[in-house]
């Protein structure tokens, strides 16, 4: 469903990514793991638009997308969550998703202002599918509270369903788990693991989590320093020695390490 | 609009046609009339800096835009004011997509100073090239409407407070609705809205119009209710006044725009008694109201109404 080929994407001289090139399947869970600075968010920037790659093509179901702006991919059906919560904090938990669903609707400021019997209808079917998301991703009780008031764990979880307002058919999931317990975590790979299932929507997942990566994920890209050193299952790159030393380091300057006693 | 918002849209309409029925004084009227004008412009740099988080000073060029136009088409081109209004609403809406421009790779101090700077171009352009220069021009055409002409206080106090009430629909309509959550998404983070697919670019063009027709209304109003306009009005001065109004009432909600609208323009009469002390009491009062009302008056005031009807309920 999306094909990542050959990007190759520098900041200054700094080489970001590096020919990298891989493949994520419809309704999979495909997680990009790595250590930090692999490259892993550049790479969800430029599948998203906030970013052009040096060269290289992403292909959306068959279709070019690596020329156009964030908004324009998002209306392809990509929607994303971001690495820093990135809500609308004086927002209610429920408007939140409602913007989700704006991009949808094309109705304008004079009509909306006017309040034309259509901008009425639209506005009780969008709120309606709001609250159906709401319930959904378990947040319904926290409806009328500002966004900015949830714990940073139901943050996380808004914001993929905020994703899932714009009908999207590929979420892009910039470490959902970051700073949340072991808790939270567990109910949020549930979560992932409904939203794939049940609505048939495919997950990029990039994460630091190890125990949720393995848990979920159908496939794991591993990139290293720009570059995707393993492609496969979780039980496949658990045991890749590339990715192990990419993790732990060098075989030799582990076992030397440790070995040093004698 | 939302139940409680409709209840005060009510009241407050009922508010305005009470007004000039139970007062006699032309003063109180005519100081009634420039609170309307003032809130007109002032809702406009609400839905524009507190709900879409865009920064003006140069709303005195819009002003002054629909003050220009709409006199010059009446006075020398015979055209009816009704008329003249719109056109000058159009300038000024053009004006506007000009100023959004910059206005689109700007943010914050930056987006003020460009704003300003629009402002005092469209101020040196009257002070040049407008009718009678510094000094401005008069005889302008009073409102009128199917042969109907407004040129008494009263009339033109409804006829004000009239264009308030309408604006005030438009304005709370459309921030209730998909748009305003739009512009207020927009405030808090445009990557975010980026990545749901809304059209930032169009919103910010949108929401620089919408303040400047709003602007130029006022300004249109203005000048056919006094007959007279000279740059002088249309100053930087203007546009701070009106931003002070905003702050004042509290910059997230419309309504404190109004409030803020009256309190700005009444107070100076009131302060008439300090003589010569008058402007350092004004001063002083603004200040401590920042200090003490950082949010505004109104949201304070919705706080304080909101705390006292959930003790009421808490006491059942």
């Amino acid at each position: 469903m999306l094909s990542i080929k050959a990007i190759q994407k520098s900041f200054g001289g700094l080489t970001a990514l590096s020919n990298v090139s891989f493949e994520v399947r419809e309704d999979d869970i495909k997680a990009l793991i790595g250590p930090n600075g692999a490259g892993k968010t550049t790479l969800l920037n430029i599948v998203s638009g906030i970013y052009q790659p040096d060269s290289g093509e992403v292909l959306f179901l068959g279709e070019r997308i690596v020329h156009l702006a964030p908004k324009a991919v998002a209306r392809k059906g990509i929607s994303r969550t971001f690495q820093h919560v990135e809500l609308f904090v004086n927002m209610t938990v429920l408007e939140n998703i409602m913007v989700g669903r704006h991009a949808r609707t094309g109705y304008g400021f004079i009509s909306s202002g006017l309040k034309l019997p259509a901008v009425g209808r639209e506005e009780t079917e969008i709120r309606q599918k709001s609250e159906e998301i709401l319930e959904y991703i378990n947040l319904a009780h926290r409806r009328d509270e500002d966004a900015s008031n949830l714990p940073i764990g139901e943050q996380r979880i808004l914001e993929i369903g905020r994703a899932l307002a714009t009908e999207p058919r590929l979420v892009l999931l910039d470490e959902p788990a970051a700073g949340l317990n072991i808790r939270e975590t567990r109910n949020l790979g549930d979560i992932i693991r409904k939203i794939r299932d049940e609505l048939k929507i495919t997950i990029v997942l990039v994460e630091h989590d190890m125990d949720l990566v393995m848990r979920i994920s159908d496939s794991v890209t591993v990139l290293n320093f720009g570059e995707v050193i393993a492609d496969g299952t979780p039980l496949e790159v658990q045991k890749n020695r590339d990715v192990i030393i990419a993790y732990l380091g060098d075989e030799e300057i582990i076992s030397g390490g440790y070995g040093a006693h004698p | 609009m939302k139940r409680d918002e409709s209840i005060a849209f009510i009241f407050f309409v009922l508010l305005m046609v009470i007004v000039p029925l139970i007062s006699e004084s032309t003063y109180i009227l005519t100081v009634g009339i420039f609170a309307g004008i003032n809130a007109l412009v002032a809702i406009g740099l609400c839905i524009l800096m507190g709900y879409a988080g865009q920064v003006s000073l140069g709303q005195a060029g819009f002003y002054g835009i629909g003050a220009y136009v709409s006199s010059v088409l009446s006075l020398y081109a015979g055209i009816p004011p009704v008329l003249s209004i719109v056109c000058a609403m159009i300038v000024a809406a053009l004006a506007a997509v000009v100023l959004a421009v910059p206005a689109l790779r700007l943010k914050g101090h930056y987006l003020a100073v460009a704003t300003l700077g629009f402002g005092e171009i469209i101020y040196i352009i009257l002070n040049e090239w407008g009718p009678g220069g510094p000094s401005g021009f008069g005889d302008i055409p009073h409102f009128g409407i199917m042969g109907y002409t407004i040129d008494s206080t009263s009339g033109y106090f409804y006829l004000i407070w009239a264009s308030v009430a309408a604006v005030m629909f438009f304005s709370l309509n459309l921030l209730g609705s998909g748009s305003g959550r739009a512009l207020r998404a927009m405030h808090d983070s445009e990557t975010a809205c980026n990545a749901m697919g809304l059209n930032v670019v169009v919103l910010k063009i949108k929401v620089f119009v919408l303040s400047a027709v709003y602007a130029s209304l006022a300004g249109s109003l203005y000048a056919h209710y006094v007959t007279f306009v000279s740059p002088s009005s249309f100053s930087l001065f203007y546009s701070i006044l009106v931003l002070t109004m905003v702050i004042v009432g509290g910059i997230r909600n419309v309504w404190g725009a109004i409030f803020g609208a009256v309190v700005i323009t009444v107070l100076p009469e009131l302060l008439r008694k300090f003589e010569e002390l008058d402007v350092l009491v004004y001063g002083l009062i603004l200040t401590m109201s920042l200090m003490f009302f950082r949010k505004g008056i109104v949201p304070i005031l919705i706080d304080t109404i909101k705390r006292a009807r959930g003790s009421a309920v808490a006491k059942h």
